[in-house]
C-alpha cells in the first residue's frame, strides 16, 4: 500500500526537476530532454489517479501524452538540426535572431 | 511493505537520475540519465498495475525517443555546454521561494489528503482491456492521433530536409 501523496509528489519533483532544467540548461537539446522530463512527471500522476478512482482512462490518456511526445520529438528535434545548420551552435544564447 | 520499498527504491532512481540530468553539463549523459528515469518510472508503473503503459514506457519512451535524442546528439556532435551567469535576483529569492512553495504543496499533499492508498496493482490495465477502452470509447482520439503523427513525420521531412529541395533551411555563408 503506497498512499498517493508519495506518487503525486515524486510527479510533482520530476516536473520541478524539468522547469528547472528548461530554465537553467543551455544546450538545446538538454532544454528539449527537460520538456520530455515533465511529461513523464505528468504521466506518473495520471497513472497513479487512474489507480486511486478505478477509471482506466487515466492509463488511455497516458498512451495518448506519450504519442504526442513522441511526435514532438520527432519535429522538435528537426528543429534543432534545422537550427545547426543555420546557426551552428546548440546554445540558446547564441540563437537570438529570427531571422537567417 | 514491501511495495513500499519497491516504490521508495525506484523513486529515489528516480530523482537521482532526474537531479544527474540537470548537473551533467554533457548532452549525452544527460540523455542516458532521462533513461534511468524513465526505466524506473516503467516499475512504478508495473507497481500501480499498468502493465501497458509500463511496456509502452519502455518500448516508446526509453526505447525510441530516446534513441532518436542520442542519435541528433552524435549527428550534430554536441559539445559540452558552456554555463551562462543567470541573474543573481533569481539565486536570492527564487531558490528559496522554490524550496518553500514545493514544501508547502509536499506537506498539504501529505497530510492533507486523506488516508487513500493506492494498492500494488490495484487497477490492472492489461493491453487487452486497453484496447478494447481504444477501439470502442476512444476511438476518435485514437485516430485524430495518427492524423498528428503523419503531420509530425511531413513537418520532420520538411524542417530537416535538405536546402536544396525546397525545405526552409538556408546555409548561410
Amino acid at each position: 500500500m503506497v498512499p498517493l501523496s508519495y506518487y503525486l509528489v515524486l510527479s510533482g519533483i520530476l516536473f520541478a526537476c524539468g522547469v528547472t532544467g528548461f530554465l537553467i540548461k543551455r544546450n538545446i537539446i538538454t532544454i528539449f530532454m527537460s520538456i520530455e522530463l515533465m511529461l513523464n512527471g505528468v504521466n506518473l500522476s495520471f497513472v497513479a489517479f487512474a489507480a486511486q478512482w478505478g477509471k482506466l482512462s487515466g492509463q488511455i490518456f497516458v498512451f495518448f501524452v506519450m504519442v504526442v511526445a513522441a511526435a514532438e520529438a520527432a519535429v522538435g528535434l528537426a528543429i534543432i538540426i534545422a537550427v545547426y545548420r543555420t546557426r551552428e551552435t546548440l546554445n540558446v544564447d547564441q540563437v537570438n535572431l529570427l531571422k537567417l | 511493505m514491501l511495495h513500499l520499498t519497491i516504490f521508495l527504491i525506484f523513486g529515489a532512481v528516480c530523482v537521482a537520475g532526474a537531479v544527474n540530468l540537470l548537473v551533467q553539463r554533457h548532452p549525452i549523459n544527460s540523455a542516458l540519465s532521462l533513461i534511468v528515469v524513465m526505466a524506473s518510472l516503467a516499475v512504478e508503473y508495473l507497481l500501480l498495475g499498468a502493465e501497458f503503459v509500463a511496456a509502452v514506457q519502455v518500448i516508446i519512451y526509453a526505447g525510441a525517443i530516446m534513441v532518436l535524442f542520442v542519435f541528433v546528439i552524435m549527428l550534430l556532435n554536441a559539445g559540452e555546454e558552456e554555463r551562462t551567469k543567470g541573474s543573481r535576483v533569481a539565486m536570492i529569492f527564487g531558490i528559496p521561494g522554490m524550496l518553500v512553495g514545493s514544501g508547502l504543496v509536499a506537506w498539504v499533499l501529505l497530510e492533507r489528503s486523506g488516508t487513500h492508498a493506492v494498492e500494488a496493482g490495484a487497477l490492472p490495465g492489461p493491453p487487452k482491456t486497453i484496447a478494447w477502452l481504444l477501439f470502442h470509447e476512444f476511438l476518435l482520439p485514437f485516430e485524430v492521433t495518427s492524423v498528428l503523427v503523419l503531420i509530425a513525420i511531413m513537418g520532420a521531412v520538411v524542417l530537416a530536409g535538405h536546402s536544396d529541395s525546397g525545405g526552409p533551411a538556408k546555409k548561410e555563408g
